[in-house]
């Protein structure tokens, strides 16, 4: 995908709060529409969207309470013709080790007590491309779709 | 915000169907095991939960379902899905539910399976 260029950008904010990850994969399946991905795949795009979004509500304690959206949609420059969307979920919070993040197992959940973690695995199984910086500065969440 | 999740349950011989209309989060979530527990309570080991009404689901909510898949074991009962969009139906592949509880096409495939399995 790095071979691509970008052929349209469009940045969003969005408050932090209980159900927001509903407007927030609204307007990513808008884009996702737009840009003729089939039906299945624009719902894979709102579901993996939402979990990040749930992910950030949950654990990124930004002190600024937002989350911040770019959807790019890559082509290649000559044909102007849409090839990937991807989506950067960034907020500014306190961010997480992924060393320490110990992978779900459906085995496992049924033994526990806890059974949640598993956004981030729902995230990679739906889309094609998955990348996650976290540091001090916060958390980006980086994810690609081919059509 | 979302209007909430709504349900509506049908008891039939030895299977009762949960139909589910809207988001599956923590609330609806939590809204499905009270209605599970309670069919239990009443004696019914075999739940279909109907999906048809119900575009969305997070993983919050999809923790509690594991929670009833748990209960239903413990009970050597039996939690069966049906009319899942194919989001939602690859959502739990990739988790591992299909393991422990049946997905079916539709409500008549999962019926003609599961009465003839309660009976």
């Amino acid at each position: 995908m790095s071979e691509l260029g970008v052929l349209e950008e469009t940045h969003l904010t969005f408050r932090l709060a209980p159900e927001m990850e509903l407007e927030v994969r609204a307007c990513a399946c808008e884009v996702a529409k737009s840009i003729r991905m089939s039906t299945d795949k624009v719902e894979e795009v709102g579901m993996a969207v939402v979990e990040a979004c749930i992910n950030a509500i949950e654990h990124s304690r930004a002190e600024d309470g937002k989350l911040h959206l770019e959807f790019a949609v890559l082509g290649s420059a000559e044909a102007e013709e849409p090839r990937v969307l991807r989506i950067t979920i960034q907020d500014q919070g306190v961010g997480f080790d992924r060393a320490k993040l110990v992978p779900p197992s459906i085995e496992e959940n049924l033994k526990s007590i806890r059974k949640r973690g598993w956004g981030l695995k729902i995230i990679e199984g739906l889309m094609d491309e998955v990348n996650v910086l976290s540091g001090e500065g916060g958390t980006s969440v980086v994810m690609s779709k081919v059509l | 915000m979302s209007e909430g999740l709504k349900l509506k349950v049908e008891r039939r011989d030895g299977l009762a169907v949960i139909y589910t209309d809207g988001y599956i989060n923590n609330q609806g979530g939590e809204e499905i095991a009270e209605a599970a527990y309670g069919l239990l309570d009443e004696g019914f080991r075999t739940l279909l939960l109907n999906l048809a009404s119900t575009k969305i689901v997070n993983s919050i909510g999809i923790s509690i379902l594991i929670e009833i898949i748990e209960k239903m074991i413990e009970v050597e009962g039996r939690l069966s899905f049906c009319n899942l969009t194919p989001t939602i139906e690859k959502t739990f592949h990739i988790m591992g539910l299909a393991q422990y509880a049946s997905i079916f096409p539709d409500e008549q495939a999962a019926a003609a399976e599961l009465q003839a399995g309660a009976s």
